[in-house]
């Protein structure tokens, strides 16, 4: 199991490599990039702040409860902060077990988690010039 | 004692710029009263909202918890990754 928070580019193989043993059948990798649209907005690129220290002990617990779900000690999950363009990875994930199903339920409760919890904010700029913080969701328990 | 705050994204923009500081705040005080004082300190603290997501010691914690000397409180806008 590995997660981690890296403020230089995802190589998505390099994730991969992570997961993955003979007894596995089933291997999924998840990946989050920037899209060149928000809400009708032509997006020109992405700036994600972090409170880091934090980001990496919560990245750590969601992983661990992936991989309760997921049967399997086999998760990779990285962040990526910093200034991104369009089409950047901002998140990468990999999950393996011997069969198709708990990878897919675990790879779905990463991401979940992660847009539910992790400490990560977006600043996103505009093709037309402006930017602004985009608004997030509050962490459950705490509305 | 004495906090140190820290505050990210949006928090950071409507402090001005700043992304930590140190604290003077009575023995016992919980969160939500480390809040009032800081936003009492000036009027770009005030712009901060009075009952902001909070960590403590890099957890998620309630208002109502309380500060021990040299922790850190950091206030957390509603959280965007992925």
């Amino acid at each position: 199991m590995r997660s981690w928070i890296t403020d230089a580019p995802i190589d998505p193989t390099a994730v991969l490599d992570e997961v993955g043993s003979p007894a596995d059948g089933a291997v999924l990798l998840f990946l989050g990039t920037v899209r060149e649209e928000n809400e009708g907005r032509a997006v020109s690129g992405m700036r994600y702040d972090a409170y880091v220290a934090m980001a990496e002990q919560v990245l750590g617990e969601i992983a661990t409860e992936a991989a309760q779900q997921l049967g399997t000690e086999r998760v990779a999950v990285v962040h990526r902060i910093g200034d991104l363009a369009i089409g950047d990875v901002s998140v990468a994930l990999a999950v393996s077990a011997p069969h198709r199903e708990p990878v897919f339920i675990a790879g779905r409760y990463l991401i979940e988690e992660i847009k539910r919890r992790l400490p990560v904010w977006k600043h996103e700029y505009y093709v037309e010039g402006e930017s602004r913080w985009l608004a997030g969701t509050v962490p459950p328990g705490h509305a | 004692m004495r906090i140190r705050v820290l505050l990210f994204a949006l928090y950071r923009d409507l402090a001005g710029g700043r992304s930590e500081l140190q604290l003077d705040v009575r023995d016992g005080s919980d969160a939500g009263a480390a809040i009032a004082e800081l936003r009492a300190q000036s009027e770009r603290f005030a712009l901060l909202p009075e009952r902001p997501v909070v960590a403590v010691n890099r957890e998620y914690a309630g208002l109502d918890a309380v500060l021990r000397d040299g922790d850190e409180l950091a206030l957390l806008p509603p959280v965007a990754g992925g």
